[in-house]
């Protein structure tokens, strides 16, 4: 029956994508030396980098110094018999001073540091942005945005989040140095009977860090596959709705999002089993230092400053571990995240400029293909031994099925991808052999799908020249018939386009992304189905001035509705990857070719319809 | 009934959300701020049994941390007694000091144990607050309806749904519990150390005051920058998403350096915020340490005074340094939590904003299911307006129509004339501002939403494809589908051959969007999807154009043999593909200047006819691409 969904099968949906591995992405960059890399980021900073470390060994040393005063003060001030007039208040004093160098010490390498890292996680996204503009489409195609931008964005917080978390667990580190120093020198055996419960930590960590760590990036992956169906929710909500899958999607989402759930309490349960094992071992040094270090103090061995300082010290050796125990999963985020961040810069780039590539100054619109075979997976050509060129001036229409190759053409010619084999040439030049900068400056083109980027109507249309004036914008708009809906508009070009441009028509879109090629004012324009969202009439207004437009020009034309291809010079029409026909619409008539089929059928109904 | 006017309650500003102006936000921001963390925290409440063992576990840790000094003390002064008395009787003065080891090692063990608890269950309590609010989020963003969607932008919702929600989540496990942990940590220091001496309890506890006082100014500055930070990333999400999206266009026109001249200027201004908040947050942290220091110096001075005037032991100085020292951490940590508070409040007003707003297309209490009987749909003097900045733009004007089981329905019309927006009506996907549409003379507005959906399918302009398989993106309506009718409804709309011919059929993923298929296949696919779900009314707006004419027709044909039992609307810049519908409207500018038959059309010699003629002519009397040049 109509509408009523019969539940016999079983169920053919998913939320989210179903490769929960990043790594079939983008391939193992990991190279062990993650650490060394990212200080080669902080190199612009080095002065303030010396300066930030020099004042971090201050603000440790001041650390360790607060205890010695306090030690000095006990053995040289209140213990009896001792009593020495006048120590005390210098000792108060100098632990005031001591407090002010470490506040300025604290502040100085913190804020540094902190400005250091800033820097460097604004350019590692730049870097990663800029490497994006760069990698060929074969690798954007095959990569869900989700994918990068969970990268771009998610990947550089974590670390920023570790960073405003954790960076003072880093000096705590340099520290946990200066303890052990301070605790050798005061005594070298209680320091050694202290300290010997240490390697027990190290056993402990052993056995538990595998565990935990696999726990962590399972807790990361669900997290990044519940996102990645936020996501695409987000993304095809007005299918989601129009097809009414709103319950079935919240239940498989409820799926995703309780497994992330119980990962994620796996993963906290694993932070926090050393919690206690670190808290014993510090309760363990103090019991030594009391019972060990107290007897000693009894027989006179041990000033008993030495014996209050060790606690202290002890008390402070073990803060920065069990802050770091108690930030692991930050650290741990951080780790991967650093990782994933090279992984994005380290994807090779396949498509670009050759070491001596040509900058292409002039270019007389000739384009040419020669044996051109290509395809976008491995053994299946999608183009096959194509031949075929467009002389200067020329305008070419190609038509043919849909799916037969007519975009992935245009896509050749702007060098998205390489081909396999047989040669792309512009203007007399391999495309492999001049820069893809100059090759996009003689090459225009309206693509199939109109995108729009959010911005005003007058951003969109002078993209390629930004500094174009209102008048080239205007004219363009005016050629393509977008002027007078543009106008229309409350704040006519200054108007806000949301995103992908939602708040226009499909039509429009064509015509504001046909306004876009013109304002780029190329040498050859490419026009894919670039009016197959508007109706004829306009078309015709279009095409009248396209023909001003194309004067001097190479046009590449496409098109399934025959109208729009009227007048052009030549025609090639193209079936599976393959030049079936070849000529004038007359040459191609007599043929009775598909060409003439399609004809046709173009007009055929009408005739059904009237007879 | 219908709702009223929910157009104007649209706000303005440009990203959709947030109406008001940061500042305006921020003044009356403090009320709101608490009511938003305390619905957190009764969120966290909710969980009544992890909550309950996360604060006894918070209490009990502090406390026994706090008697940890006092072992200490004794065990210092035992020592010192030991080193006064000389030798005589010491194994009762060793005793002693092993029952202060054996206290300590017990009293960490313990307070070990229960931190692990504390911590545990409050990042539990968290993780679960986290998982309702996702999926009240998704469940949202499916419900809200086209109006909201249009305006939000994508790159938006997304860092609401994922980094503002960890905000929130966070909140309870570095927010409260923290906060709970330091406020018995003092109080139980001040209790336990005021027994011993009053003057050093308050020198002691000097720099508490300070530093609330330092962190709360602290809290408020991090909060505005979070706010600022927050606009800022979003600015650039988008800007990055878009380019990513838009790939082919920003290649295309090598915009590569004009992408990057954005992306700079738009980093400049999240490094500034960002350093900005280094700034805030390292002043505060740094002097909060500073005072607490000071505080120290003090109670060394004061304290050894009294040491030496014999008013306290040696013992008591010590145990008051180290409550000092355990002290320290949190008070260290206390630049944590107040980020904490300041982006738990930030990121819950944004996250909230969402999940507490109420879709403009609702189902009315009583909704009934749709029954579809003879399936006619009835636009009645139809009219309805978009907002655009705030004014209403009418884009549909006093539209009647009916089309029965059956029966085609064509529209043409230019671009922007409101074709589209008339199949967005049919299925309630916007609410019409005046005039009725009825489905079997049942008024869509009181009828189940999910109903009138299921019967009323729109094969959209722009198709989106799921970043899922053939199969999968096929069944996308109607999920329990066998593999037949995925078969039939792919062979009906001419996409079998090219799926076949694939070597994973009908289990290929059609990559993002569905680049990996042409513009054609995308069409053909998305009317697959359509017929699956075998609805009672269906409406291909525009989805052949992409689609060469033998292949249409095929399509056409296919279609027509299930036909006579379903609506169907055809919207189509191609004349060949409505001119047989039974009755055809041309729209322009909203409202409907012709109608008829085709034949009805051609005789009134209007706009149709004109379309008609450039359609049929074969490019004679067109113009030439090429001034000049002979027509081809
Ligand atoms: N990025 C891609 N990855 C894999 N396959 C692709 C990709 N783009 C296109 N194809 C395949 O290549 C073939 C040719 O596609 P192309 O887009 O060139 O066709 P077209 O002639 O433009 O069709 P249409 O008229 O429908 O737009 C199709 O079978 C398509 O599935
Ligand atoms: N979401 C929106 N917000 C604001 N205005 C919109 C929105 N969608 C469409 N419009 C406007 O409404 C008018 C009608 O748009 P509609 O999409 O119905 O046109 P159409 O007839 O389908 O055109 P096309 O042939 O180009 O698809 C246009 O002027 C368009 O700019
Ligand atoms: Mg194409
Ligand atoms: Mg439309």
């Amino acid at each position: 029956m109509n509408g009523v969904i019969k539940k016999s099968s079983p169920l053919k949906a998913v939320v989210g994508s179903q490769v929960s591995q990043d790594e079939e992405m983008f391939g193992r960059a990991f190279d062990g030396r993650v650490i060394r890399r990212f200080l080669s980021y902080c190199k612009p900073h080095t002065t303030m980098l010396l300066t930030a470390i020099l004042s971090v060994l201050i603000f440790t040393s001041t650390q360790i110094a607060f205890p010695l005063v306090i030690l000095y003060a006990i053995d040289n001030a209140l213990v009896k018999g001792k009593l020495n007039e006048g120590v005390l208040e210098i000792c108060a004093m100098i632990f005031c001073m001591l407090a002010l160098v470490n506040y300025a010490s604290n502040y100085y390498q913190e804020s540094t540091v902190g400005k250091i890292a800033e820097g460097v996680l604004v350019k590692l996204r730049r870097d990663m942005f800029g490497h994006l503009q760069r990698v060929s489409l074969s690798f954007m195609d095959r990569t869900e945005v989700g994918r990068l931008m969970s990268r771009l964005q998610g990947d550089v917080n974590a670390l920023q989040e570790f960073l405003e978390t954790s960076v003072f667990a880093i000096g705590d580190l340099v520290l946990l140095f200066g303890i052990v120093t301070a605790l050798f020198v005061l005594n070298v055996e209680l320091a050694l009977l202290t300290l010997s419960i240490v390697p027990l930590l190290f056993i402990v960590r052993f056995i538990w860090l595998p565990r935990a760590r696999a726990a962590f990036i399972k807790a990361r992956e669900a997290n990044s596959l519940a996102n990645g169906a936020l996501a695409e929710a987000i993304h095809g909500v007005k299918t989601v709705q129009g097809m009414v899958r709103e319950d079935v999607n919240s239940e498989l989402y409820n799926k995703r999002a309780k497994q992330n759930l119980l990962a994620h309490l796996r993963a906290a349960k694993f932070a926090q089993v050393n919690v206690p094992i670190v808290d014993t071992l510090t309760g363990t040094a103090m019991a030594i230092i009391i019972v060990v270090g107290g007897q000693q103090v009894l027989r006179s061995n041990l000033d008993l400053g030495v014996m209050v300082a060790f606690i202290f010290y002890v008390q402070r050796f073990f803060d920065p571990i069990r802050s770091l125990t108690l930030q692991y999963s930050f650290m741990q985020r951080a780790m991967v995240s650093g990782q994933r961040i090279l992984e994005v810069l380290d994807v090779p780039i396949d498509v670009a400029d050759k070491r001596d590539a040509i900058k292409m100054e002039k270019c007389d619109g000739t384009v040419e293909f020669s044996n051109v075979t290509f395809g976008y997976e491995p053994e299946l050509p999608i183009l096959k031994k194509l031949n075929f060129r467009i002389n200067s001036g020329e305008t070419l229409a190609l038509v043919g099925p849909t799916g037969s190759g007519k975009t992935s053409i245009t896509a050749l010619i702007n060098r998205f991808y390489d081909v396999w084999e047989g040669s792309v040439s512009i203007g007399g030049y391999d495309v492999r052999d001049i820069t893809q900068q100059s090759l996009g400056d003689h090459v225009a083109m309206v693509l199939q799908e109109p995108f729009l980027f959010t911005g005003t109507i007058l951003e969109n249309i002078r993209y390629k020249k930004a500094n174009s004036d209102l008048n080239a914008v205007v004219s363009a708009s005016k050629a393509v018939g977008a002027h007078d809906f543009i106008e229309a508009l409350p704040n006519g070009y200054e108007t806000i386009l949301e995103q992908r441009g939602a708040n226009l028509s499909l039509g429009q879109r064509q015509l504001i992304s046909f306004a876009r090629a013109i304002v780029a004012d190329a040498k050859i324009l490419i026009l894919d189905e670039a009016t197959a969202s508007i109706d004829s009439y306009t078309e015709l207004k279009i095409q009248r001035a396209l023909a001003v437009l194309l004067e001097g020009r190479t046009g590449l034309v496409i098109a399934h509705r025959l109208a729009t291809i009227r007048g052009c010079d030549r025609i090639i029409v193209l079936n599976k990857g393959e030049i079936l026909e070849e000529g004038t619409h007359e040459e191609l008539q007599k043929n009775e070719g598909l060409y003439a089929r399609l004809y046709k059928l173009n007009y055929a109904s009408f005739d059904d319809a009237s007879t | 009934m219908t709702k009223v006017d929910t157009h104007n309650s649209i706000p303005e500003k440009h990203d959709g959300l947030s109406t008001e102006s940061r500042s305006d936000q921020f003044s009356k921001g403090n009320k709101l701020e608490l009511k938003l963390l305390l619905r957190i925290i009764k969120m966290g409440f909710a969980h009544r049994y992890r909550m309950v063992i996360a604060i006894l576990a918070t209490a009990g840790a502090s406390i026994f941390q706090l008697f940890i000094p006092r072992y200490v003390g004794d065990a210092v002064d035992n020592a010192q007694g030991l080193l006064a008395l000389n030798n005589s009787a010491t194994t009762n003065a060793e005793e002693a000091l092993f029952f202060a080891a054996f206290m300590i090692v017990t009293l960490s063990v313990a307070r070990g144990l229960l931190t692990m608890l504390q911590n545990y269950h409050g990042e539990a309590i968290g993780h679960c607050i986290g998982y309702e609010l996702r999926v009240a989020f998704y469940d949202k963003i499916q419900k809200l309806s086209f109006d909201f969607h249009d305006k939000v932008h994508t790159g938006d919702l997304i860092t609401r749904g994922m980094l503002d929600l960890e905000g929130v989540r966070m909140f309870i496990s570095t927010g409260v519990v923290r906060l709970a942990m330091l406020i018995v940590l003092v109080g139980g220091a001040t209790a336990l150390m005021i027994t011993n001496d009053i003057l050093l309890t308050f020198l002691a506890l000097s720099f508490v005051p300070f530093v609330a006082w330092k962190s709360s100014a602290a809290r408020l500055r991090l909060r505005w920058l979070w706010l600022l930070m927050q606009d800022r990333l979003g600015v650039i999400t988008r800007l990055m998403e878009e380019n990513l999206n838009g790939i082919r266009v920003v290649r295309a026109f090598t915009a590569e350096k004009y992408e990057l001249k954005k992306f700079d200027i738009a980093s400049a201004n999240i490094l500034q915020t960002a350093i900005n908040r280094v700034k805030v947050r390292v002043g505060s942290t740094t002097v909060m340490s500073f005072s607490f220091f000071l505080a120290m110096g003090f109670v060394l001075w004061i304290g050894g005074q009294k040491v030496i005037n014999d008013e306290i032991s040696v013992g008591k100085l010590a145990e008051f340094l180290a409550f000092m020292t355990i002290l320290q951490m949190p008070v260290r940590q206390i630049g944590m939590l107040v980020n904490s508070f300041a982006r738990a409040s930030t990121c819950g007003s944004r996250l909230f904003e969402i999940i507490d707003r109420v879709p403009n297309v609702y189902d009315t209490p009583n909704a009934s299911e749709l029954t579809i009987g003879e399936g006619t749909l009835k636009f009645e003097n139809v009219s309805f307006s978009f907002t655009k900045d705030n004014r209403k733009v009418e884009v549909l004007r006093n539209i009647n129509f009916s089309v029965g089981a059956g029966e085609t329905l064509g529209i043409v019309g230019p671009p922007g004339s409101g074709k589209s927006t008339v199949a967005q009506l049919a299925p309630r996907f916007y609410d019409v501002d005046s005039g009725t549409i009825y489905i079997n003379d049942q008024d869509i507005r009181e009828i189940s939403i999910e109903s009138l959906r299921r019967f009323v399918c729109v094969i959209q302009q722009d198709s989106f494809l799921f970043t899922a398989s053939i199969e999968n993106n096929t069944a996308y309506g109607n999920p329990w589908v066998d593999d037949d009718e995925i078969l039939s409804a792919n062979q009906a709309s001419q996409f079998h051959e090219h799926v076949d011919q694939l070597p994973l059929k009908y289990k290929t993923l059609v990559g993002e969007r569905g680049v990996s298929l042409s513009g054609g296949q995308r069409q053909r696919l998305s009317i697959a999807r359509g017929l699956v779900t075998e609805p009672a009314i269906i409406i291909f707006d525009d989805s052949t154009a992409s689609i060469d004419a033998v292949t249409e027709r095929l399509i056409r044909k296919n279609l027509d043999e299930s036909s006579h039992t379903r609506g169907t609307i055809i919207i189509s810049h191609r004349l060949t593909s409505l001119m047989h519908a039974k009755e055809i409207l041309f729209v322009d500018k909203g409202e409907i200047i012709e109608r008829g038959s085709h034949e009805q059309l051609i005789s009134l010699k209007g706009k149709y006819f004109e379309l008609y003629q450039l359609q049929t002519r074969s490019g004679s009397n067109g113009v030439s691409l090429k001034k000049g040049r002979a027509d081809c």
